[in-house]
């Protein structure tokens, strides 16, 4: 049981791990994107819309197009999330907290809109969006698996997106600390005026790393839709991981290599009422609560120990005009 | 063959809003060159460098560098020219490393090794001789590291024009020859150097030509060889000005203010005042002089109730009852209740005496808000006070509900004062109430202050323009590092004997603390 | 003399404007809100294939087409109003308190708790005054907490407030599981459907008068609040800038909790009136939404009171009307979500063109051959 609750946890973990990388690129640039959860759903319904027409239209499913066509519509629907919001804060300067979330309200309703009415405006004749063909394809876990026993299994029993999701997280922490892009990034979320004066093109980073860290997010949405959920698309099923996202971020203290773990743990926090007998329902609606709880008392040690490096990036939150006197 | 100058600057304009900053400048360094730019404060000095470096874009005019006209669009097309800017306000990432500031913005060839950085870095440190821990946090030093580290950022970047801002304003005598030598090796390098400053000495010290700027005009430039300082001084303010301030002596000056022993940590336990004794008297006009972050700022919030006093008293004589009352760890608002009219006009005047985005009267409002039971604010008073303000302190506004934010600096320090002088104080605290303002203006702020000092408040007047302290104070207390470095008889002063009381640095058994 | 023509100059730079008259930044405001209708409207059309006029003409009967519509219209401005000027004095002071939502849930199961259990044990009239009392309190106590450590150790507060919107939302699901009626199913349904205890009176025939009638009276004292007391005031000093408020003797950390208590307070009420005057019941999607919604309302009325009625009920009103749309033409009602997302796009867009102007570069030479 031990290693199944471990496989839950890691599976819950995944969509976090994504959201929280994406958002954690985001905030290194000093742009505290509260639409992640807008961004999440958007990458989660434009894989399903993209793997839904295939999966209508195609006559013999290739099982490379079908994992790849959703990913391009994802990627391509979180970007222009991402764009609208840097469009909004960078270039017009608009309120951070606010843009975001509207982006939330939009993209969430976006989601909801198109899992309830696709099959209404293309109109086919299927009784519900069910991507089974599809989810198979994403689902796909590596050969050797279980032929490893334990070890396979809490391991290597995940499908490719989990992986690419540790490794998205260990790339992105090795890009904050060991390429000089990187440290532009970092100068850029700390005081860009600085960073502007060192000849950073602020705008630019703050654009790409929006749009990047949109796109990642966005993937957290497909795994979920497509490994989690198993290609059936409910309205409203995504719930609240976009904000338990944004919560993994101050947990790991903006370093996606401990949201790796972070991640897992809340996955496991998540659904750890499963695993302890005779909890009521209410009870267990009341463990549900740790993941926020656990962030708050993280929130608020890292505001008493007033350690510099455990801080957000200074200018967090503010938008930047190069000539403001 | 005459080789093209490094830079070449003609007419330059910049206007922000209605505020003219610069008009028509044009000026010339050459290869191998020191040009001091000088000019009072808000004579648009930094706003001319900052087109160099890429901050701000001209509205008019060019800028050719060796002969070649180019277009400064971001301080990335600065550095492509080979231009770096030390500015007076450090630009420098606080939880980054000095060598991680260092390398910053730089395209260096090859794999991206912070090690091999700070191996190359230590070369150019020890060539001019730098000492500085390069794996140290920013937050963690001083103000003459993080210069040096500026300094050392622009080096290793092989810049061939650098400008330094008022480089030498934080440095203590003996760090600034150390930089003025740092400065001759560039120049022996062929570098063109631009250095901002407005003390004359350091100008005819290290600087080959001279261009003056007076309120954003330009004026001229001259050879430093055939420059004193009554040519600059004349220069910078226009005709030579005999200061001329009226100074009343006062009979029967009793204690005011008796500052006992006063120590003070900030919050990273600095300690920034050390053991400071002074006392001001009603009826004069106390001076306190010292270079630039001396401790002076915190000594009058100290004093306002603003900051938590390690040791020491502020002990306040009130002369209808004769007891001396102590206002050590009292708030603005316990000091206020206490019946003690202690007016305070700080350096920071948006940031900290308005809200800047308030009307003038909302702006009045601050001091007396609380007055009364009502729960509402009472808004006559404050109307009143503002229009008699508008009145009397001649201020240009469109009328009194204009935020405070869209007045010109002059206009925004006079509703300052007004307001704190008509509160009626016993003790009036100003914070280089000057800075920034016209002739005009200036002079009206030093009548306002003699009128107080004349009807018996206790004026402490926080300066840096040694002649107007030397004509306007009646006693100067000198600061240094946080120490009272000497307490003279402004009467009976020279600018020299201040200037070197300012520069004493810390005496030896403080620093073993 | 070919390089004269290489040199490339920026074709315009961007330049912080002075000041705008306020009749030019509101027709900037209107044109943006105009052109966002146009393009919600290009956007129907192409989902709905109907003709643009009969989609507006669908929008506007379905928001206020008949006396029922209209009172539910109004109904939801009135609880959207209350949470944004809940959140407002918080905003004036620079605290970005966007745990509206878990404020209004807590102030919603604090008077749905007095209605189970005190329903049939004291006067109605008593009922609804422990009601207030409890709904206020409960939401006070939601908005204290991040503002004590914020004051204390300036604590993140737009992180903390959104954590404790989720820990809002557990706690009104377990007592949800807890109180089910009937036992088990996870609905509370209904409370005192017979006696209706608790509830608002019906007033002239209408069961949202009160909830109206209240909002009118708060969003009146709120204007009051902030642009005449001695609070509002501080408040404003305070957001304006912490260290002029410091130095006049504002003891800043004590108006921080305060007006977050205040904030709060006003939240638990907005949760009141769901309950009490609306839902007659509690589910974690009682707030459903509205404190974040609030948040954009009270912003895009630059957190003035009165133009927040009409921010509010543009809000509203869309929501509404493409609700209708939804319905006719067999869609996700979620289609209102999209288009208040392009809507505040474009008003949050606009503020740019406001605030900022572009500055094109005159040419000051001759091209010299």
């Amino acid at each position: 049981m031990v290693v199944a609750f471990i496989q839950r946890a890691v599976v819950q973990g995944i969509p976090l791990l994504f959201g929280s990388t994406g958002e954690i690129l985001t905030e290194k640039s000093g742009n505290l994107n509260l639409g992640t959860a807008g961004v999440m759903y958007v990458g989660g319904i434009c894989g399903v819309i993209g793997g839904f027409f295939y999966e209508q239209n195609a006559a013999h499913m290739n099982s490379f197009l079908a994992v790849l066509i959703p990913l391009l519509c994802s990627i391509i629907g979180s970007a222009i999330m991402g764009y609208i919001y840097a469009l909004l804060t960078v270039t017009l300067k608009a309120n951070q907290n606010v843009t975001g979330l509207a982006l939330t309200t939009f993209g969430v309703g976006f989601g909801n809109f198109f899992g309830g009415s696709l099959i209404k405006l293309s109109g086919l004749d299927v009784p519900s969006i069910t991507l089974s063909k599809t989810s198979l394809c994403f689902k796909t876990s590596l050969p050797f698996a279980d032929k490893l026993g334990v070890v396979g299994d809490i391991l290597f029993s995940y499908s490719f997106l989990a992986y690419v999701a540790i490794i998205i997280a260990v790339v992105v922490s090795l890009y904050f600390n060991k390429t000089r892009s990187g440290l532009k990034l970092r100068a850029v979320g700390e005081n860009p005026a600085t960073a502007d004066a060192a000849g950073v093109n602020v705008e630019r980073y703050k654009y790409v790393s929006i749009i990047l860290g949109s796109i990642i997010a966005g993937f957290g949405g497909l795994y979920y839709v497509m490994d989690y959920a198993c290609g059936v698309w409910s309205n409203d099923g995504f719930g609240d991981r976009g904000w338990l996202a944004i919560a993994l971020v101050i947990f790991a203290i903006w370093r996606p290599n401990i949201s790796i773990f972070g991640s897992i743990l809340f996955g496991g926090l998540f659904i750890i009422h499963n695993y302890i007998p005779g909890l009521g329902m209410g009870t267990q609606e009341l463990f549900k609560m740790a993941p926020y709880a656990v962030t708050i008392i993280v929130l608020v040690i890292i505001s008493m120990l007033q350690k510099r490096e455990f801080q957000p990036p200074a200018s967090l939150g503010l938008s930047y005009f190069r000539e403001e006197r | 063959m005459a080789l093209k100058p490094a830079i070449e600057l003609r007419n330059i304009t910049k206007t922000f809003g209605s505020i003219v900053a610069n008009k028509d400048v044009s000026l010339t360094v050459d290869r191998g060159e020191i040009l001091s730019i000088l000019g009072e404060n808000g004579s648009g000095k930094t706003t001319l460098m900052n087109m160099l470096a890429g901050i701000y874009f001209p509205d008019h005019g060019e800028i050719f560098i060796n002969g070649e006209e180019v277009v400064i669009k971001s301080p990335k097309d600065s550095f492509a020219h080979g231009i770096g800017m030390i500015h007076q306000h450090f630009k420098l990432v606080d939880v980054f490393s000095a060598v991680e500031n260092i390398v910053l913005g730089i395209e260096e060839k090859g794999r991206y090794n912070l090690k091999e950085s700070a191996k190359a870095i230590k070369k150019i440190c020890d060539a001019y001789g730098f000492e500085i821990d390069l794996n140290k946090k920013i937050y963690e030093m001083s103000v003459s590291e993080k210069q040096t580290v500026e300094i050392i950022k622009v080096l290793y970047r092989g810049a061939d024009i650098l400008i330094l801002d008022e480089p030498t304003a934080v440095l203590t005598p003996h760090e600034t020859s150390k930089l003025f030598n740092v400065m001759r090796n560039m120049k022996k390098d062929g570098k063109s150097i631009i250095i901002i400053t407005h003390k004359l000495n350091e100008v005819l010290e290290i600087s080959d030509k001279v261009s003056v700027l007076r309120k954003g005009v330009y004026i001229g430039t001259i050879n430093t060889a055939d420059a004193d300082e009554s040519i600059l001084t004349e220069m910078m303010v226009g005709k030579k000005v005999d200061l001329n301030i009226e100074r009343a002596d006062i009979e029967n000056k009793e204690d005011r203010l008796i500052i006992e022993n006063i120590s003070y940590n900030n919050r990273e336990g600095v300690n920034i005042l050390n053991h400071v004794n002074f006392t001001a008297k009603s009826g004069e006009i106390l001076g306190i002089a010292g270079i630039a972050g001396s401790g002076q700022r915190e000594l009058l919030e100290s004093i306002a109730g603003l900051r938590h006093l390690s040791s020491g008293s502020i002990l306040y004589n009130n002369a209808e009852t004769g007891e001396k009352e102590n206002l050590r760890d009292k708030t603005p608002l316990q000091i206020r209740e206490m019946g003690i009219r202690l007016s305070f006009v700080p350096e920071d005047r948006l940031g900290m005496g308005l809200v800047a985005n308030m009307d003038i009267i909302d702006n009045m409002t601050l001091r007396s808000y609380k007055k009364g039971k009502s729960v509402f604010v009472e808004k006559k008073a404050p109307t009143d006070l503002a229009n008699e303000i508008i009145e009397e302190l001649e201020v240009v506004t469109p009328s009194a509900k204009t935020p405070v934010r869209r007045l010109s600096g002059g206009n925004v320090q006079k509703v300052l004062v007004g307001r704190e002088i008509k509160a009626n104080p016993k003790v009036l605290m100003v914070a280089y109430p000057v800075r920034g303002l016209d002739i005009n203006s200036s002079y009206m702020i030093y009548s306002l202050l003699n009128e107080q000092k004349e009807k018996g408040t206790s004026v402490i007047f926080v300066g840096e323009d040694l002649d107007v302290l030397i004509e306007l104070c009646d006693r100067i207390v000198v600061i240094s590092s946080g120490e009272i470095s000497g307490i003279v008889d402004a009467r009976n002063t020279t600018k020299e004997e201040i200037g070197v009381l300012m520069t004493k640095g810390r005496s030896a058994d403080s620093n073993e603390k | 003399m070919k390089n004269k023509e290489k040199v490339s100059e920026p074709l315009f730079h961007i330049v912080k404007r002075g000041n705008l008259p306020t009749t030019k930044s509101w027709l900037i405001r209107i044109v943006s809100i105009v052109a966002a209708l146009i393009v919600c409207g290009i956007v129907t059309v192409l989902v709905t294939g109907e003709n643009p006029f009969e989609v507006y003409g669908t929008m506007i009967s379905g928001a206020v087409g008949t006396e029922r519509k209209i009172w539910s219209t109004a109904q939801n401005t009135a609880i959207l109003l209350c949470i944004s000027l809940a959140v407002t004095p918080a905003f004036k002071m620079k605290f970005w308190n966007i745990g509206a939502e878990g404020q209004v849930l807590m102030g919603a199961l604090a008077s749905a708790t007095c209605m189970i259990f005190l329903g049939d044990k004291i006067p109605n009239w008593a009922l609804i005054l422990v009601m207030v009392v409890a709904s206020i309190i409960a939401g006070a106590i939601w908005g204290f907490i991040p503002a004590f450590f914020k004051a204390n150790w300036n604590t993140n507060e737009t992180l903390f407030t959104l954590m404790m919107n989720y820990i809002a939302i557990q706690i009104v699901s377990y007592f949800v599981f807890e109180w089910s009626v009937p036992a088990g199913s996870g609905h509370i349904g209904i409370i005192n459907p017979t006696s209706n205890a608790g509830w608002f009176p019906t007033i002239f025939g209408q069961k949202y008068f009160c909830n109206v009638a209240i909002v009118i009276v708060l969003t009146v004292i709120m204007y009051i609040y902030l642009k005449y007391s001695k609070h509002g005031y501080e408040l404003s000093v305070v957001g304006g800038s912490e260290n002029t408020a410091k130095y006049i003797g504002i003891n800043v950390k004590k108006v921080v909790i305060r007006t977050m208590i205040l904030s709060g307070a006003l939240c638990g009420i907005a949760g009141l009136l769901m309950v009490a005057g609306t839902d007659h019941t509690v589910t974690r999607d009682t707030a459903g939404g509205r404190g974040f919604t609030a948040i954009m309302v009270s912003w895009l009325a630059k957190f003035n009171p009165i133009y927040m009625i009409l921010t509010a009920l543009l809000i509203v009103f869309l929501q509404k009307g493409a609700g209708e749309i939804s319905m006719i033409f067999g869609l996700n009602e979620s289609f209102a979500d999209i288009l208040t997302g392009i809507i505040i796009f474009f008003i949050i867009g606009s503020e740019f063109f406001i605030n900022y102007k572009l500055k094109f570069r005159e040419k000051t030479k001759e091209v010299k051959d």
